[in-house]
């Protein structure tokens, strides 16, 4: 399968737009016409045909697009990307796990041959031609996460299990929701989630360490979550929030069509072999709600998850002000007549 | 949805190493690679002896790095469950047997300094492991290694060879030389980890005497090898799968529900990992916990029964199966 990658922003001008085929592979989140925080996990296993679930590392049309703007975020800040000096086989266990998987679901794309401790590793899109010594990082031009996650949508973060707990120490982290990896380096599964509202209480966090902790090889997981955002903005980070905070101010009943975008990730967990680790991927997903509208199920749904939602949620996820807006722009789209069950378009 | 990520493998060799040891070696058999794995990990075996299906865990001894077989080292037990009486007496070269990925309930903390490792008899076979990943990574290490005698021991010679007597200390129970812990955790740097494998008084003995000398627990690590204990057979009504079924004397109540047809989550098979935690309906009598998962609060409150190790003694209990 040969993508078509596009060439668009994701800041200033702003002209990140999705194919129409891209629309209807989104991973539209909402199974039913209400939201609530769940240990929403489910094996993490080939899904549908043309949906995002179709391969378990996921490449897109956005692709190249989305490495350019990593490229530009650790430029301007290389706090982004952090690893402490322990995680040396789980950076390794990484780039083994993305360039195998990459290359196995994408060949016209990628290529990776072996010859024992001698790889050799094309990526055609980003024109990169390198050879290296597996375990030896002095024969790669960056230390092993950082040089394959500049080559790997979504961010990236890796957690090591001991104590009974786990710990998030290390990470590429570009295309985040609102949360800074530099802040949150080192801190465990309870207190990186210390912010998010009403979870701890009802024992999500609880339930869902339980579960990792026994996350086995072979067996990874996956859920969704999900947020919006104004403008297609991957870069929604602490650090810069002076510069994406001030949007939400500019959205008029006028432009929440195409200014206003659902943002979903699509979370994948993966036991890691030689370190014991846990890889967490991050993988985002932006669609605008012109786009969204297109697909009449999710229009439907969509002003009736937002009107449904726990005050503490909303106001978490920064939809406050602007909420209103949506539904009212939402509702017309709404014809109250009932949708299908599950995420997938009818 | 339960997933299957067993493997099939062949005996490709299996080798006496010491008076009551003996190495498998077990390679695939469709010939793909193995997966690499974290020193400290162990697989668990799944042995058809004859009606009998058993299930034991055991720790990968091979490198961590070879993907052409994993190699488990098993001592001949005098009192047997069966598992150790079968890979000894019955099971051949060229047999089939079926594997699990490797789980790793005994990790390195990747920030130790220095690591040392404390083995009472074939408790050295998560270690071999973990000395491969030392060497790679160059992380230092030592190795305090008793056993019963020259001939009972495992592998000390070759230990000795591949990393040097520094690293490597021999003791023999019936040479009378024990292993001075008290004097071996004492004055240790900042960030070294103690790992201790091997029977049970002896990890308790090392555990403490660590304690005692102000070692943080979180830099202590102790694997066990739990095995199912036995007792008398007792009656388990599985609520869901509408079933009555007997534990036998020799049996855990997970086998039991396996004999029996129906599927429980399980990982560890060793009371320590969480996975097979059921919910007790009802119980009429005591429940007998030989786990190392449930809180004491847990255990007193009889509402939780980890089924890979635990039993009951009483009329009838009631299992969420």
């Amino acid at each position: 399968m040969t993508i078509t990658f596009r060439q668009e922003t994701f800041r200033d001008d702003f002209t990140f737009r999705n194919s129409p085929d891209n629309i209807r592979r989104f991973p539209f989140p909402f199974d039913h016409d209400a939201y609530m925080y769940a240990v929403n996990m489910e094996p993490h296993v080939r899904g549908a045909p043309n949906s995002v679930f179709e391969n378990l590392i996921d490449v897109d049309e956005h692709y190249v697009a989305e490495m350019q703007d990593r490229a530009l975020v650790l430029k301007e800040d290389p706090l982004r990307c952090q690893a402490l000096p322990h995680m040396m086989a789980a950076q390794w266990d990484t780039l083994e796990l993305i360039m195998e998987h990459q290359a196995a679901d994408y060949p016209e794309h990628f290529s990776l041959t072996k010859d024992g401790d001698l790889w050799h590793w094309i990526n055609r899109p980003l024109g990169i031609d390198d050879s290296f010594t597996f375990g030896d990082a002095s024969t790669l031009p960056y230390p092993p996460m950082e040089y394959i996650t500049r080559q790997a949508q979504g961010d990236f973060c890796i957690v090591d299990q001991r104590d009974g707990n786990l710990w998030m120490d290390a990470g590429m982290v570009t295309t985040q929701a609102d949360w800074s990896l530099d802040f949150d380096i080192g801190m465990n599964f309870m207190e990186w989630h210390g912010p998010v509202p009403l979870a701890h209480q009802i024992g999500v966090f609880d339930r869902a360490l339980k579960f990792l902790l026994n996350l086995q090889q072979g067996k990874p997981t996956r859920r969704l979550n999900w947020t919006m955002t104004v403008n297609p903005r991957l870069d929604t980070s602490p650090e810069n929030y002076h510069k994406w905070g001030p949007d939400r101010l500019t959205v008029t009943p006028e432009n929440v069509g195409r200014k206003m975008h659902l943002r979903v990730e699509l979370q994948s967990l993966w036991r890691l072999p030689r370190s014991n680790a846990i890889l967490f991927v991050i993988r985002c997903y932006l669609i605008s709600l012109d786009e969204l509208v297109t697909v009449p199920k999710w229009a439907r749904r969509l002003p009736r998850v937002l009107s449904s939602l726990p005050p503490e949620i909303v106001d978490y996820k920064g939809l406050t002000r602007n909420r209103p807006i949506m539904i009212d722009w939402l509702n017309a789209y709404d014809d109250g007549a009932p949708t299908s069950p599950g995420i997938y378009p009818d | 949805m339960s997933i299957n990520t067993e493997m099939a493998v062949r005996v490709a060799a299996i080798t006496q190493v010491a008076a009551a040891v003996k190495t498998f070696r077990l390679e695939r058999i469709d010939g793909a690679p193995l997966s690499v794995f974290s020193g400290g990990s162990h697989i668990v075996v799944s042995m058809n002896d004859g009606e009998q299906l058993r299930r034991n865990p055991y720790s990968l001894m091979s490198s961590p790095d070879d993907t052409s077989a994993y190699e488990i080292s098993v001592l001949r037990v005098a009192n047997s469950r069966g598992g150790s009486a079968f890979l000894h007496d019955r099971l051949e070269v060229g047999d089939h047997l079926t594997i699990s990925q490797p789980v790793n309930l005994f990790p390195v903390d990747h920030r130790g300094r220095k690591h040392i490792l404390f083995a009472g008899g074939i408790g050295i076979t998560p270690f071999l492991a973990m000395m491969e990943q030392f060497t790679r990574d160059n992380v230092a290490f030592e190795l305090h290694y008793a056993m019963r005698s020259r001939t009972h021991g495992a592998f000390w010679q070759q230990l000795l060879e591949r990393y040097g007597p520094r690293r490597i200390k021999i003791y023999f129970d019936d040479e009378k030389s024990l292993i001075p812990v008290e004097t071996i955790v004492d004055n240790q740097p900042l960030g070294t980890h103690l790992y201790v494998c091997g029977p049970s008084g002896m990890i308790d003995g090392v555990l403490l005497t660590a304690l005692e000398a102000g070692w943080p627990k979180e830099n202590l690590h102790a694997e066990r090898f739990l095995a199912p204990p036995a007792g008398l057979p007792f009656q388990v009504m599985l609520e869901q799968s509408a079933m009555a079924i007997t534990v036998g004397e020799h049996q855990s109540i997970l086998e039991a529900v396996e004999a029996a047809g129906c599927e429980a989550p399980y990982m560890c098979r060793g009371g320590a990992c969480g996975q097979c935690e059921t919910a007790v309906l009802s119980s009429d009598g005591e429940l007998e916990h030989n786990d190392v998962y449930l809180s004491e609060a847990e255990k007193a409150e009889g509402k939780k029964i980890m089924i890979c190790v635990s039993r009951f003694k009483g009329q009838q209990l009631v299992l969420q199966l």
